[in-house]
């Protein structure tokens, strides 16, 4: 299992809303959601416009499934699994993520 | 010791594909071991949607074969191995690595080949053939050392291959050996409309010419010399000039083969040998090669049900198509060419909006046998069901084609649709089949697609489909749910006097009081505009951060490549030169491409996340003011010159736009809304089609309202005439706060107004006579917004915290790279996915 990388502080999340950051040479967007106290993080790069814009959509959730709408398009992934639910044969990465002591973490596969 | 017979598929290309998936999907998997043999080096792919690799598509979004559908039902795929002989006695295939298979039931799916006539010189380098993705690679390179291309063959591949090279940046050239293009499908009138509408794209259209000779060019590579005597040089010849079944190996082993090629098969596909079927372009049925992929899927449908020891057959096709050209729409039905004796031809020709009809129809009028549309094929599918179900034909039936004139409909309803009517040929879809879905509980689009697979192949039925279900949901009473989504049982209206009433100020209190789970980008992007125009609070504060799309979230409009447009307000389209100045200064400095909006304003694009902010430091610092282009707000105010200058103007048009852009500005709404006004009736600031429209006359202001320029145009209505200034904005606020507390999520002015029950008459009680007596409360509402317009650019920067989201990302200072452009006209334009590929390349190399 490959380390966890420091990415920012809590503070840098923006609640109810994504931020996105270099981890490793990819880009990722991360997601808090406070009325879970949740965090997520997937593939910053939409699959349908294939741009890099995932963390700039509005979250929120499709029959209690934490989703992202990508702005562009209006597709809507799975914040867990980073899969699609328009069309499941499309997803973004999803990544661990964790809050350790003020600091934001991910931690991407081998 | 497995008791399973051996099925051995040669060809893995579209329809021994389908013919997999099909079987896949029965029972008789269970009783075989299948085994298929595929030359290309990947399974299966969308030939049809070839030259889309072009536009960016990659082999794997073209892949017909789901990941893992070869391992997970245990079929044994032989990749980049071509099947070379058949041994019908000893019942086995062998492969070109030397394999070989024992079978007990053979299917042939070898599909065709390209035909490339034998002209002297076809084998010379860079005469290239488009079929695979290997051609298309070999065209790609081709092109990119070439500056002309030429395409022998007219037809609809040719056409498609011709696209294929106009987008590779080639002077294209189709040189056709008949009189017309597409001679299969049109009649004389069809392929004249359409070889001038592929000229106006560009492409070069040579008829009549007969190939003898392919030389050496003196410009170019070649030079193709013709029957007439004239020449053409070109760097790439792409042969595209037929097709011709692949039947050697069948021929080999003693098949039944046609005189002019093609294995000969019964309708049940079966081939001379009862153990080997042939299915797809390599099949001649009745004398017939079927070239389109409906008919192929037909077969391996057939023999798939067959095997599954179910009864079926394939006893012809319709060859009626419909597609799009270089962007031209093309489709051609039954007949087309009125060869049934007695039919009668109505035929329409549109010189200038250049579209041509042509309906064939029975010596009766009764029926209709065939059609053929260029330039317009929206009557496709309604015609094709009149010619496929037999249905009789209205009284004139050149009404299906004449353009209509009036609100009379003579579309066909779904209702006079016959069950047996096939609704998706793709997919072999009744009527009957999609009634049933929708009885057994399949009410959404989505689940009828899903349940019945209609419309999820080349997709031309959907809206097909979508008459059907909305007529059935009709007869079985069933309402449609008006709730906004899943997260608040409300329309908007209801939604909006919950915030009124209890005097809400935040999503997440409507969510607590009267919605549940998270909400989403529908009803956040809702209950947001509905706060920003009952409060008027800053949209960035931090509850409604949350609730914005990126267009309010970073106040600019998001663009194809994820960069931004800037937009500052011009009100009235008025400025100075110092100040136009300083937009060019912007723009230059910036590197942004700049263009004049059909608005009277001046859009900047190109702009990426990180420079946002820096670039609305100068325009503020200089004057300017955010101008809410990425809002659902007030927009422009477009004006004419009106009477300070114009020879005609009776009032100042310029004076009162700007009062009024500088009063609305801000204002956010249900949907975007635009104004304009007049200086006389002339119209040239064209009022009558926006949200909100005055115009000048001798006696005063006559305001127009619920005008609309959009998808579907709406001329404004008079509301009201000859009024003095302060009556007119007394009017115009009323109007805009009864629309932003009444209107549907995401509704026009012009719907508004068009499902207002009492219609303008009702509008107009409300504001001139105030019927509901709530006139004040509506003007009191808009001094609110007007008292508390605040520029969110100038609020934005003024605050360092805000400013940090203003970055690409949170932790480093780098841009995105995938944002590339390239220059156009003198002016950068994003770079489409060819181009960012070599840009990378060139990169790479460096």
């Amino acid at each position: 299992m490959s380390s966890w990388i420091d990415v920012c502080s809590i503070d840098d999340l923006q609640p109810d809303s994504g931020i996105c950051a270099l981890v490793g040479g990819r880009q990722v967007a991360i997601f808090f959601l406070p009325r879970r106290q949740a965090v997520y993080a997937i593939g910053n790069f939409d699959p349908f416009s294939r741009a890099n814009v995932l963390s700039r959509g509005m979250i929120g959730d499709i029959g209690g499934e934490p989703m992202v709408a990508s702005p562009m398009y209006k597709q809507h992934f799975h914040l867990h699994t980073g899969v699609c639910f328009e069309d499941p044969s499309v997803a973004t990465p999803a990544y661990r993520v964790r809050i350790d002591r003020g600091r934001v973490a991910v931690q991407l596969p081998e | 010791m497995s008791n399973k017979q051996t099925l051995v598929v040669i060809g893995n290309g579209m329809v021994g594909q389908h013919f997999l998936s099909s079987l896949a999907g029965s029972a008789a998997m269970a009783d075989y071991r299948v085994v298929t043999f595929c030359e290309e080096p990947r399974p299966a792919y969308d030939r049809v949607h070839l030259s889309e690799y072009f536009a960016g598509k990659s082999a794997e979004d073209l892949s017909l074969v789901e990941a893992g559908f070869f391992a997970e039902h245990g079929i044994e795929i032989h990749l980049g191995d071509k099947a070379v002989a058949i041994d019908r006695v000893a019942k086995q295939v062998t492969s070109a690595k030397g394999l070989t298979i024992a079978y007990d039931k053979l299917v042939l799916a070898t599909g065709s080949y390209p035909f490339v006539p034998p002209v002297p010189g076809h084998e010379r380098p860079q005469c290239l053939v488009y079929r695979t993705i290997e051609d298309l690679e070999a065209i790609q390179a081709a092109a990119a050392q070439s500056k002309v291309g030429a395409v022998v063959g007219g037809g609809l591949l040719g056409l498609e291959a011709a696209k294929a090279l106009k987008d590779l940046g080639l002077e294209t050239h189709v040189i056709e050996f008949a009189p017309r293009l597409m001679a299969v499908q049109l009649d004389e009138g069809g392929g004249a409309m359409l070889k001038h509408k592929i000229e106006a794209l560009g492409v070069n259209v040579h008829l009549n010419k007969n190939t003898t000779l392919i030389d050496d060019g003196v410009q170019c590579r070649h030079k193709m010399n013709f029957a007439d005597g004239q020449v053409l040089e070109t760097d790439i010849v792409l042969f595209s000039a037929g097709i011709r079944p692949r039947d050697e190996m069948a021929r080999q082993s003693g098949l039944e083969v046609g005189p002019r090629g093609g294995i000969v098969i019964d309708n049940q596909c079966r081939t001379s040998d009862p153990d080997i079927y042939a299915i797809g372009e390599c099949a001649l049925w009745n004398g017939q090669i079927f070239g389109l992929v409906a008919p192929g899927y037909t077969m391996a449908r057939t023999v798939a049900a067959a095997l599954n020891g179910d009864a079926a057959s394939f006893t012809g096709a319709d060859m009626s198509t419909k597609l799009k050209l270089m962007g031209v729409d093309v489709a051609s039905i039954g007949d087309a060419h009125a060869r049934t004796p007695g039919a009668l031809v109505y035929t329409y020709q549109n010189g200038s909006a250049e579209v041509y009809k042509r309906l064939v129809v029975s010596q009766d009028k009764k029926h209709l046998l065939g059609a053929v549309l260029v330039g317009d094929a929206a009557g496709y599918g309604t015609l094709l069901q009149y010619c496929l179900n037999g249905i009789e034909l209205p009284e004139n039936p050149d009404s299906l084609i004449l353009p209509q004139r009036s609100d009379q409909s003579v579309g066909l309803g779904p209702d006079a649709l016959p069950a047996s009517a096939q609704i998706c040929s793709c997919h072999d879809v009744s009527k009957g089949q999609v009634c049933g879905a929708i009885e057994a509980g399949c009410l959404t689009l989505g689940d009828l697609k899903a349940q019945t697979k209609a419309a999820t192949g080349c997709g031309g039925c959907s809206a097909l489909l979508k008459s059907v279900l909305d007529c059935e949901l009709g007869k079985m009473g069933v309402a449609v749910s008006t709730d906004l989504c899943e997260h608040f049982a409300y329309t908007r209206q209801d939604l909006y006097n919950l915030v009124m009433v209890g005097q809400i100020k935040t999503f997440d209190e409507l969510l607590d009081k009267h919605g549940k789970g998270l909400g989403c980008d529908v009803c956040k992007q809702a209950v947001g505009s509905i706060l920003a125009s009952y409060w008027n609070d800053y949209i960035l504060e931090k509850p409604h951060i949350g609730l914005q799309d990126t267009n309010d979230t970073f106040l600019a409009n998001m663009q194809k490549d994820g960069t931004y447009s800037v937009v500052p307000r011009i009100a009235g389209g008025e400025i100075t030169p110092d100040m136009l100045i300083v937009l060019g200064q912007v723009g230059k400095k910036y590197n942004l491409y700049t263009k004049i909006t059909g608005g009277q304003r001046v859009d900047f694009f190109g702009a990426r996340l990180e420079q946002l902010p820096a670039i609305w430091k100068e325009l503020t610092d200089a004057g300017f003011e955010s101008g809410h282009a990425y809002g659902k707000s007030l927009r422009t105010v477009k004006s004419c010159v009106g009477s300070t200058w114009c020879r005609f103007g009776v009032d100042d048009s310029v004076g009162l736009a700007i009062e009024l852009e500088n009063r609305y500005k801000g204002l956010r709404a249900p949907h975007k809304i635009k104004f304009a006004v007049s200086g006389c009736t002339r119209e040239c600031a064209e009022a009558q089609g926006k949200d909100i429209g005055v115009i000048a006359t001798e006696n005063g202001w006559n305001l127009y309202v619920c005008g609309n320029g959009g998808m579907k145009p709406r001329h404004a209505d008079l509301l009201a005439t000859n009024l003095d200034k302060e009556t007119l904005i007394k009017y115009i606020d009323r109007v805009l706060i009864f629309y932003v507390r009444t209107a549907a999520r995401l509704q026009r002015t012009s719907v508004w107004m068009e499902n207002m029950e009492g219609g303008l008459e009702y509008l107009k009680s409300v504001v001139i006579d105030d019927k509901l007596g709530i006139g004040a409360d509506l003007e009191q509402q808009m001094h609110h917004v007007v008292d508390t317009y605040q520029c969110e650019w100038k609020t934005t920067l003024q605050d360092e915290q805000r400013l940090k989201r203003f970055r690409h990302f949170v932790n480093s200072d780098q841009a995105d790279d995938n944002v590339v452009f390239v220059e156009e006209r003198g002016q950068i334009r994003p770079a489409n996915d060819f181009e960012r590929k070599h840009f990378k390349l060139v990169e790479e190399a460096a």
